[in-house]
């Protein structure tokens, strides 16, 4: 964080310079977009079977060919883009909406109780394989799209809980919160008005990188079985269901695999660019 | 030293306990009759009662915590409903798989990312650091389970170079058993070595800016040995970190991928474990892999120990 402030203008031209921040914010659109006009439009019910037409390739009809019961592939891979958006929409949400108040109340009580046992619980939440108990908690209240974010956003709060009190702690000692106390404000009105909003940019940043792993963790729940179940279509589910037909039917196997990296691509090349045009400092020390 | 040591190794008790009360308390609230898991629908209500008795599920749960904590500190993780072998007898089995996997594994994204990380921060800005770091940024957005799905498709289908999954064991032979593993450990290692690249240049280039490397470089080192000598030890450090977050990871996070290979590690016995019920495996073998992830990284605390001088001078 720099004292000197960015102009709006200034952003702008810093983030049309980023290669990375137009790559990414051009995929990021293009996925949301997707997930949104499968509300209204796909070319097929992606749900319908038409077994005549199994196992094609990809043709002018099916743009990225049939499965096994002749459903459009196209047609589930957008229905499925919701799938992992919401989940990891959510799953995020979760972890900020928890995570960023322990934190700042960490931070505003550095060195108490409160703070230790805040920091020690996150060390425990990361010292447990995530993924193992991602699918023991679905194990626990049964597979499907609600446990998945469940699963998923508990190890969001450790993230945001120890990101969010490492920045916060680094303004506590400064002049403006100083003044801001010698006005009589107390430590939770100052972590909301005057701390908050100086560590968004960080915050921010940190959720692209999330929503990336969320969307990978939410395949790799969907792929074992635990995620959103038949009929919903989900890209990790579709994998699965392609793993036996790979010699037959690669496209089922290939397509569904570079929606999730094109996807995951998107939002890491967005928080990069992010944080080049939120830091400009960093940006020259990294390259 | 005495006093670091001692504080790492209360910390990490305390983990441990507080570890096994998490799990022992997620594992109450699993819904799901063991027992009748074992009997079937049709089973007798004094038959259950009789095997719940027998399976020691009626005792006060305080109990069984104490009376399974203590049983592992024994090396008795207890019997398994499903296999009716000890717990202890199927985990050993399973690491011969598990283990022999996350090490290749690790080997082999240590074996990319060192070079990688190096060549790329050491030729900063060049068309080759470009190219490692366009790499990989796909590497870290590719889910390992459709990688492996791609190399099955390409070296298992098409080539015929290596089987499509399964395990064939260390009985017939070393190479037949790593054969088994060779994909599986590439599948698993490519990101990982794509996160390790990208610390290890990073890593790199903050110590490459530092007062002490242009101090050698002005007394005469060449780039080259300027960079061997002393950029890339202290670079080192959180490399180290990473490393063994990587290990623990590949140990207890290898559980998809021995799913897309059918490979009899310890994930894939977790991973069954919990759709039949098999409560005591469950419990026995995620406290397992929370003691080896709490174990390598109280080793990598040691390490630093080892590799920073400044900490020991302190402690």
């Amino acid at each position: 964080m720099t004292d000197a402030i960015a102009t709006r203008g200034s952003m702008r031209r810093a983030a049309l310079a980023s290669p990375s921040f137009v790559a990414g914010a051009i995929v990021t659109v293009l996925f949301v977009g997707m997930a949104v006009l499968s509300f209204i439009w796909t070319p097929y019910d992606y749900a319908a079977q038409d077994i005549p037409n199994k196992l094609k390739g990809l043709t002018a009809a099916h743009w990225f060919g049939t499965d096994q019961y002749g459903r459009d592939v196209f047609s589930q891979i957008l229905v499925g883009s919701r799938t992992s958006i919401t989940v990891a929409f959510v799953a995020v949400t979760v972890g900020v909406g928890i995570g960023v108040p322990l934190g700042l109340w960490a931070a505003a009580r550095n060195g108490s109780l409160l703070d230790e046992i805040i920091m020690r619980a996150n060390d425990l939440i990361f010292a447990f394989p995530a993924l193992l108990i991602a699918i023991l908690i679905t194990a626990v209240f049964g597979p499907g799209a609600v446990n998945a974010v469940i699963a998923i956003g508990i190890f969001n709060i450790p993230v945001f809980a120890r990101l969010t009190r490492g920045a916060a702690l680094s303004l506590w000692p400064r002049d403006f919160v100083l003044a801001a106390r010698v006005a009589g404000k107390g430590k939770a009105e100052i972590s909301v008005e005057h701390i908050l909003p100086n560590i968004l940019n960080t915050l921010v940043v940190q959720v692209t990188i999330q929503f990336s792993l969320g969307i990978l963790a939410e395949a790799a729940l969907a792929y074992v079985g635990l995620g959103a179940q038949p009929p919903t279509p989900s890209w990790g589910k579709m994998l699965a269901d392609s793993q036996t037909l790979v010699s037959l039917a690669p496209h089922l196997a290939i397509i569904p695999g570079l929606a999730i990296v094109f996807t995951v691509l998107g939002l890491n090349l967005l928080g990069d660019g992010l944080r080049d045009i939120f830091d400009p400092q960093l940006r020259r020390s990294r390259r | 030293m005495s006093n670091y040591l001692a504080g790492r190794l209360v910390s990490l008790v305390l983990s441990l306990i507080v570890a096994s009360i998490v799990i022992f308390l997620v594992m109450e609230v699993l819904p799901g009759d063991p027992a009748q898991f074992i009997l079937g629908m049709n089973a007798q209500p004094d038959t259950l009662a009789a095997l719940r008795e027998q399976l020691g599920l009626n005792a006060p749960a305080l109990a069984r915590y104490f009376g399974w904590v203590l049983g592992m500190l024994h090396g008795d993780f207890g019997i398994s409903y499903t296999y009716r072998v000890p717990v202890a007898e199927l985990i050993v089995q399973r690491i011969g798989v598990s283990l022999p996997l996350a090490v290749i594994s690790l080997a082999l994204t240590v074996l990319i990312a060192f070079p990688a990380g190096v060549i790329a921060a050491a030729r900063r800005g060049s068309r080759s650091d470009f190219a490692v770091m366009g790499i990989t940024q796909f590497g870290v957005a590719v889910p390992n389970f459709w990688f492996a799905i791609i190399l099955v498709w390409v070296f298992a289908v098409i080539l015929h170079w290596f089987s499509a999954g399964g395990f064939a064991g260390w009985d017939k032979g070393l190479w037949t058993g790593l054969r088994s593993l060779v994909l599986p450990a590439i599948a698993l290692a490519l990101p990982q070595a794509s996160i390790l690249t990208r610390v290890m240049r990073s890593a790199l280039l903050d110590t490459l800016s530092e007062d002490y490397i242009r101090s050698a470089r002005a007394k005469g080192l060449s780039k080259g040995q300027a960079l061997w000598r002393h950029a890339v030890r202290n670079a080192l450090i959180p490399v180290l970190t990473i490393v063994g977050l990587q290990f623990a990871f590949l140990l207890a996070g290898a559980i998809i991928i021995e799913n897309v290979f059918f490979l009899p590690g310890l994930g894939r016995l977790v991973f069954q474990a919990i759709n039949q019920r098999d409560l005591i495996v469950v419990k026995s073998v995620v406290m397992l892999l929370v003691f080896a992830v709490i174990f390598v990284n109280f080793l990598v605390d040691l390490g630093y120990f080892a590799v920073d001088p400044r900490l020991r001078r302190r402690a």
